[in-house]
């Protein structure tokens, strides 16, 4: 058994663990999508009040998933977390700040004294809701189109400009990502809303918005796909460990593996029958579909980025200095040990699933809500 | 490699770690210790189905979903900020470090926010059963967690379980076993969390004393200050224990930070404990640091070299042994580590070029020296005194990690008395008779928090300047970003945090005010 796990075999199931966290995190932040209609959605306080609780009891999946995205990136690939979050330094700040306020915001909005009142609290709550997804996507766009820093000898990074990550914002490939997963985000927040509240007159306003989010996700998303497959991709010599832009690099990825190609195009396919299901038919089983499509299409994304002979973390002024998974990784013993550490995650998975199916049974009502002593 | 660095760089850099970690351990000992309480609080609701118990667990309960949120939210920051503002250190020890913080987010935090979920919205949707278990498996979680970031910090002060690799330049993990049974990490671990169990039941013993003050709530006070008396003398009584299995691994794995907590300078046999002291300059100075003479001191005879040594007679050694050597207790100098350190590292840099002229010839004999035990032993460990240029660029703060050291302890044991008190007077139900005890009690919630942070400056102000003890230095592992940057992001999170914290006093103090719903 050990003889046939090699180092790159670790190095390939550490980024599947991680495209897979990051599919799981871009549908969980549905809760962000939620958040950011949190001042347009409802018509009443107590509307408000049924979102926020509705969103209020899964916030800490989302936030819980980003922290173990990092713990994972750092043990798995640590120059990758060393080069981007010491080197993009103002981007990943703010993603932080964003999550810092969202922490407070549930269970100090509505509590009496609490000094800023809940409007503050609200836009906290906006703010992670809006920024988060979209630097994120900003963030993880980078990921195809390069940043600009070099390493030296001893694998030291410098960044290029003094913005320090906030020229991804300049560039339109970036953007298109990140306007595509915050309005990813809110599709799924639209989604998850209708699954879980029970109100006529808010359903009515969710289904109205679902359709106003889901044409600018799909412009976005299709944009961005498009610009990414058909432009240049940063490619990996495996012998000589050059790296050059090749055109249709990715493209080339996508079509060269068939297992990328059928998640990727199948999680399409379940991402467009939700949106078909929550607009025409109106049914609160979308965000099923949605979730389930989400999470391959974002895993199909990532190794189109980091397997095959690719650059996972491109730099786009020395080229010599991107990150493939070979060189950004851990030494073969950590990988293994982790690989060890990973096969308690089915287990976890259950027992959210068992906590999360005990106290959902119910949906939100203003009843519902009452019954409970801790309301946000 | 980083001979030019910028000084205001790394201090900023270590000013924002200091302040976040300060501002998240504001909340996480009352996590650790009243999730416990809780727990016990529910229980014997379960158990007794007294209806009292769950008023009480719930009371309770609210006010620990307080500190909770603020705690997760000024923890989340401290994750990133290794990469963030200690790249270098990241990708040096990313391979060793990481590891742990992986574990903590798979195993711990999951079981801590799915099962905190089931404990505040399942009480009336699952079994009593169950919901016990999740308030358990809150608490499990919670210390869970601790235990991770623990190894992880004491892996810094103490590497173990690892080599080098000259190809990547970086130390690799060879024994994660070493790792998680790092002597270091035992005691830091039973240590912090025994302290956390202190101060919540401080915390809850100083408020229900508050509602006796009042006349309010007295059957959920007395009850509250029983359990938490109890829990709280235990734990106390197991910090002191672990208090000092700790001191003695500091005098062996740091001897530098030792000698700072004591402020002792001349090596000694028959080394006395000074209890109390005042530090005052000698006008000597050992390169560019002050000497010390402790005035007015109390001391008690050869107890510092009976709890280091194990014998009255043992020899402590001094500041001044460790930085100028002394041969005849075979200590080495600074000056003779910072000379085989720079050996080390001009056996690496070399190994590298002659890997860029691809001399297939040099990198194998150089190579060889990373396998080699004389060279691992003598030479390599001292790689990072490499990068100080002058000996006494070792000598952390030895005022701030004197006097924290002795106030730490001395609230140590302040508490234990303070629990002996609550529960002889709780015993003999005489708690409302005595209103100086319950005042003290109340007055005492801010000296915990002061005695657990003050445990943090002693550990991590006692080991500059080194983030790897031994093998890197602070000003190596810093991020390459403007002190600018950092300045901004370090004011930033001063005005957050500090505006978040008074939300969450104030929400506290309002809750507690308004008492258990009936």
């Amino acid at each position: 058994m050990t003889m046939m796990i090699s180092h790159a075999f670790l190095q390939d199931y550490w980024w599947l663990l991680i495209s897979l966290l990051a599919g799981l995190l871009v549908f969980l932040m549905f809760v962000q999508g939620g958040q950011s209609f949190i001042f347009s959605l409802p018509r009443n306080e107590m509307q408000r009040k049924m979102i926020v609780n509705a969103l209020g009891r899964k916030w800490e999946f989302t936030f819980t998933t980003l922290v173990t995205f990092g713990g994972a990136f750092f043990a798995s690939f640590p120059l990758f977390y060393a080069t981007s979050f010491g080197g993009a330094y103002w981007v990943w700040m703010a993603i932080l700040f964003s999550f810092i306020i969202q922490a407070v915001a549930y269970e100090y909005r509505s509590k009496p004294a609490n000094v800023f009142g809940t409007r503050v609290f609200d836009t906290f709550l906006f703010l992670n809701g809006s920024l988060g997804p979209f630097l994120i996507g900003v963030a993880v766009a980078t990921f195809f189109t390069g940043s600009d820093f070099t390493l030296d000898l001893f694998n030291r990074v410098s960044w290029g400009t003094g913005w320090h990550g906030l020229e991804a914002l300049i560039n339109p490939v970036n953007l298109l990502l990140g306007l595509a997963v915050l309005f990813l985000a809110r599709v799924l927040g639209l989604m998850y809303l209708e699954n879980s509240v029970d109100d006529a007159e808010l359903t009515k306003s969710i289904r109205k918005a679902l359709l106003r989010n889901a044409i600018p996700f799909l412009v976005f998303f299709l944009a961005f796909v498009g610009f990414m497959l058909f432009g240049n991709g940063y490619r990996a010599d495996t012998a000589t460990g050059e790296i050059t832009l090749v055109r249709h690099h990715y493209l080339h990825n996508l079509l060269g593996n068939i297992f990328i190609l059928v998640l990727f195009a199948g999680g399409l396919v379940l991402v467009l029958y939700s949106l078909w299901l929550g607009i025409i038919r109106g049914s609160r089983k979308a965000i099923w579909f949605a979730g389930s499509g989400t999470v391959p299409v974002v895993m199909a994304l990532f190794f189109i980025a980091g397997y095959g002979e690719t650059a996972f973390y491109p730099s786009s002024t020395d080229p010599d200095s991107s990150l493939t998974l070979a060189r950004a990784s851990s030494s073969y013993f950590t990988l293994k040990t982790m690989m060890y550490v990973s096969f308690i995650i089915p287990a976890v998975v259950a027992y959210i699933w068992y906590a999360w199916s005990s106290i959902n049974r119910k949906r939100i009502t203003t009843e519902e809500m009452a019954g409970d002593d801790h309301m946000y | 490699m980083i001979e030019n660095f910028d000084l205001s760089l790394v201090n900023w850099s270590r000013a924002q770690f200091a302040l976040t970690a300060i501002y998240h351990w504001l909340f996480v000992p009352l996590t650790l210790g009243l999730s416990f309480i809780l727990a016990f609080m529910e229980t014997l609701y379960v158990r007794t189905g007294d209806e009292m118990w769950k008023k009480i667990t719930k009371f309770w309960m609210t006010l620990f979903g307080i500190n909770f949120a603020i705690g997760v939210a000024t923890g989340i920051i401290l994750e990133f900020e290794f990469g963030t503002n200690w790249s270098n250190y990241s990708w040096f020890v990313g391979d060793i470090f990481g590891a742990p913080l992986a574990v903590e987010g798979i195993m711990a935090f999951f079981l801590e926010s799915t099962f905190v979920a089931v404990m505040f919205f399942g009480w009336n949707k699952v079994s009593k059963k169950f919901h016990l278990a999740s308030t358990w498996l809150v608490a499990i979680g919670a210390n869970l967690s601790a235990l991770w970031i623990l190894v992880a910090n004491a892996w810094m002060e103490n590497p173990v379980g690892m080599v080098f690799n000259p190809d990547t330049a970086r130390n690799e993990m060879n024994s994660f076993s070493e790792v998680i049974f790092n002597p270091v990490a035992i005691d830091k671990f039973f240590h912090t969390v025994t302290s956390g169990f202190v101060l919540a039941s401080v915390f809850v013993i100083g408020i229900s004393s508050w509602f006796l003050i009042r006349k309010r709530e007295e059957l959920l006070a007395r009850k509250s200050i029983y359990i938490a008396g109890i829990f709280g003398l235990v734990s106390a009584l197991a910090v002191a224990f672990t208090g000092d299995t700790s001191a003695r691994t500091i005098a062996k794995v740091q001897p530098v930070k030792f000698a700072a907590m004591e402020a002792l300078y001349e090596g000694k046999t028959d080394a006395g404990l000074t209890v109390i002291g005042a530090l005052s300059d000698s006008g000597e100075r050992l390169g560019e640091k002050k000497v010390h003479d402790i005035k007015m001191k109390i001391e008690i005879p050869g107890l510092l070299s009976f709890m280091t040594t194990g014998r009255s007679d043992g020899y402590v050694p001094g500041m001044k042994d460790l930085i100028n050597g002394n041969p005849e207790r075979g200590i080495l100098s600074v000056a003779e580590m910072m000379e085989r350190g720079r050996y080390a590292r001009q056996v690496l840099t070399d190994y590298k070029v002659a890997k860029e002229l691809g001399d297939n010839d040099s990198m194998a004999t150089l190579a060889a020296k990373f396998e080699d035990k004389d060279f691992i032993d003598n030479y390599f460990r001292y790689f990072g005194y490499s990068y100080f240029e002058h000996p006494w660029q070792v000598i952390p703060s030895v005022p701030v990690t004197f006097y924290a050291f002795r106030v730490m302890v001395g609230l140590g044991f302040f508490f234990i008395l303070l629990f002996i008190l609550a529960i002889w007077f709780q015993r003999r139900q005489t708690l409302e008779k005595n209103r100086w005890f319950l005042w003290l009690a109340l007055l005492s919630i801010p000296l915990a928090y002061l005695a657990s942070e003050l445990g943090w400056i002693v550990t991590e102000m006692g080991r500059q300047p080194w983030i790897i003890q031994n093998l890197m230095p602070v000003h190596v592992a810093v991020s390459n970003i403007s002190t600018g940057a950092v300045q901004t992001t370090f004011w930033l999170f001063a005005v957050l945090f500090t505006a978040l914290l008074i939300a969450e006093i104030s929400i506290m103090v309002r809750q507690i005010k308004t008492g258990p719903k009936h």
